[in-house]
């Protein structure tokens, strides 16, 4: 079995496990695992209208799965993706509701605003990572917890005047559009998809073709061999959480910009950041495998919705089985034993 | 209003808001000091919380009035069973330890708003009959001055995470016990040569951790929110997280810390009620814990390091 057979089975084989443990829950709790997988199905292909709010749900799935992909493979871990994400979201709304321009520059300047947000707010712990060599992941952390205090506070009193709801952005800003509408029978489906598919490439070429991708990724595999190199690792460090953040952020403006058209006071996580690195795990980290698995999630999530009323199976069913996908993927020390095994049996 | 009857509200609330943090945090304090990173603390908590409510609903009628205190029990059997998961992906598969927390978070809210469907129809519990309520401590609220502030209104799971802080303190730094979990966190391969079982150390740590992250959980279910509902635990876990690296992985430091944090969730909330206070935008109060732990972390208030072998894996033979 060869080494890239193994990294494209493996994930394959935690997806299966994951599926199977959830239908396993499923038979204990007296429910009928076939009527909730034909829900889940159903709610995802069912209908054009269902198709088109899983493509609506996977589009930020792909952003924030790329920015964490982007950060792990520069050897960072970013779990602020949902902080980025949220100050991004209300970047994307804030210049999306304060101003009115033609759409040509409104639109892009909303989704602008959300980029440089995120990418700022990822820039905080890139910099202490690298000066101070902070961990980055209880940073990013509190960083979460600061977004979404801090975005709650400027959305009641700035934006507003005590409000819980930005309102709706000028429509000059907005990334949806009644074609896309009318084609899936009125779901929220927007352009974002494009921007989602471009960031796929754009990810893809700059690690993989580009001089300071080979930088980047030599900073993943091995900081001091890179530094000895002559490669700058602090700089390197910075700019990938910094292009992690412009990730999330956009990802954040999908929302802001497309699903939603507001922004509104949360009393919690959106949850999208977490999924990201769900999402980035299963996809093996590079631009392709992120796509992929994001379409995967954002088919489970979008049919969930179905199953408690034609199955009668509670939704939280997919956020188990995404769970155990997270658990297997990270523990696939055990699958590659046992794939080791299977393989050595055969050679024998 | 006097400064009097400030402290009056104030004390008993901080501890109040404080008591489940100190508990979760110490449990960090056991997982991280053998050298495996739990950002699963909220799952833990989350687990804990609704075996705490679910007990209590269910069983009020056979124990009384100890029920809280059963279900506290309960709600750590659960915690250690749950963090089982993390302890088996973390240390035996040699998963990456943040991955696994993060998995251990996303399928204890999955796994218990499943429960919640399951078992009543709805998402969320009733409330309990019977929780953590107001009490007077005998004998010392007639203390003057400081029997008021302390042991009048105040709640009896105060007191005993204070007194489970000076207790693990005691376990981590005087016992052979905390000497090998902690030896096995700064340098497992030395703590190996020592004939110390760096893999059954591990565990421990890790199933401790669940244990009192299910107690901080079962505390705040049964003493704050009185159900159990997908709001329940919303950010307490990684606060207790925090309140554990403002402490420098020390026990009391991170009672300090969490106490502090307590301080500010009560102000935040109770803030509006009192003079002076109600001035400060609450979005300071909110931000304060997580803002100074970056601070904390960063140098600029001492140095907190972490356990030096905290999210690598021992593998025996390796150098």
């Amino acid at each position: 079995m060869s080494k890239r057979f193994k990294s494209i089975l493996t994930p394959i084989i935690a997806v299966l496990l994951g599926i199977i443990v959830g239908t396993i829950i499923m038979l204990v709790s007296g429910y009928n695992p076939v009527a909730a997988f034909t829900a889940l199905w159903n709610g995802a292909f069912g209908e054009v209208y269902y198709l088109g709010e899983v493509v609506r749900q996977f589009t930020p799935y792909i952003l924030a799965g790329l920015a964490v992909a982007f950060a792990f493979r520069v050897g960072l871990f970013n779990i602020g993706v949902e902080g980025q994400f949220l100050v991004g979201w209300l970047a994307a709304v804030w210049v999306g509701v304060a101003f009115d321009l033609p759409r040509v520059i409104h639109l892009p300047l909303a989704i602008l605003a959300a980029i440089v947000a995120g990418a700022l707010w990822a820039f905080i712990p890139g910099l202490l990572k690298a000066r101070f060599r902070v961990h980055e992941v209880i940073v990013t952390i509190m960083m979460n917890y600061v977004a979404l205090h801090v975005s709650n506070y400027l959305i009641r009193n700035v934006i507003t005047n005590h409000g819980d709801n930005s309102g709706p952005i000028h429509k000059s800003a907005t990334l949806r559009s009644p074609w896309l509408e009318s084609i899936t029978d009125y779901s929220r489906l927007h352009w974002g998809i494009l921007l989602a598919i471009i960031s796929c490439f754009i990810m893809w070429f700059l690690l993989e073709r580009t001089t300071r991708g080979f930088e980047l990724r030599s900073v993943g595999f091995n900081q001091h061999a890179a530094q000895y190199a002559g490669m700058n690792v602090n700089k390197n460090i910075i700019l990938s959480m910094v292009i992690s953040g412009a990730f999330a952020g956009l990802a954040g403006a999908m929302e802001g910009l497309g699903t939603f058209e507001y922004a509104a006071v949360k009393g919690g996580f959106s949850g999208v950041g977490f999924d990201g690195i769900a999402v980035a795990l299963l996809g093996g980290n590079t631009a392709l495998g992120v796509f992929f698995s994001a379409i995967l999630f954002g088919v489970l999530k979008v049919g969930a919705l179905n199953m408690p009323l034609e199955a009668g199976v509670p939704n939280e069913l997919v956020d188990i089985i995404i769970a155990l996908i997270v658990f297997f993927v990270a523990s696939s020390y055990f699958i590659r034993v046992f794939l080791d095994r299977i393989s050595k049996k055969e050679v024998k | 209003m006097s400064l009097m009857d400030i402290l009056i509200i104030l004390v008993p609330s901080t501890l109040l808001w404080a008591a489940p943090l100190v508990f979760t945090a110490l449990g960090g304090i056991f997982s991280e000091r053998s050298g495996v990173v739990n950002i699963g603390l909220e799952g833990l908590m989350v687990i804990g919380a609704f075996s705490a409510i679910v007990f209590n609903l269910f069983t009020f009628d056979t124990f009384g009035s100890a029920t809280p205190w059963i279900a506290l029990l309960i709600a750590m059997a659960a915690g250690a069973l749950f963090s089982m998961l993390h302890a088996v992906a973390a240390i035996t598969f040699r998963a990456d330890h943040t991955v696994s927390g993060v998995a251990i978070n996303l399928l204890a809210t999955g796994l218990t708003l499943f429960l919640v469907k399951l078992i009543f129809d709805k998402g969320e519990t009733g409330i309990i009959s019977k929780g953590f309520s107001k009490i007077d401590i005998p004998i010392l609220k007639d203390i003057p001055v400081i029997g008021k502030i302390f042991f009048q209104n105040t709640y009896w799971t105060s007191f005993l995470a204070i007194l489970v802080a000076i207790i693990v303190w005691f376990i981590v730094a005087k016992t052979p016990f905390g000497l090998r979990l902690r030896s096995v966190g700064e340098h497992p391969m030395a703590a190996d040569t020592m004939g110390i079982n760096v893999t059954k150390m591990r565990y421990y740590g890790v199933i401790l951790s669940g244990a009192l992250g299910g107690l901080g959980g079962g505390v705040y279910a049964q003493s704050i929110t009185s159900n159990f509902s997908h709001s329940t635990i919303s950010g307490q876990g990684f606060m207790a997280l925090a309140a554990m690296i403002f402490g420098k992985w020390h026990p009391l430091g991170s009672l300090g810390a969490a106490i502090f944090f307590g301080f500010a969730q009560s102000i935040s909330i109770i803030g509006s009620s009192l003079p002076f206070l109600k001035e400060i935008p609450n979005v300071y109060l909110l931000i304060a814990p997580y803002v100074l732990t970056i601070l904390a972390l960063t140098g600029f208030i001492g140095r907190a390091d972490a356990p030096k072998a905290s999210g690598t894996h021992y593998i025996k033979g390796n150098r």
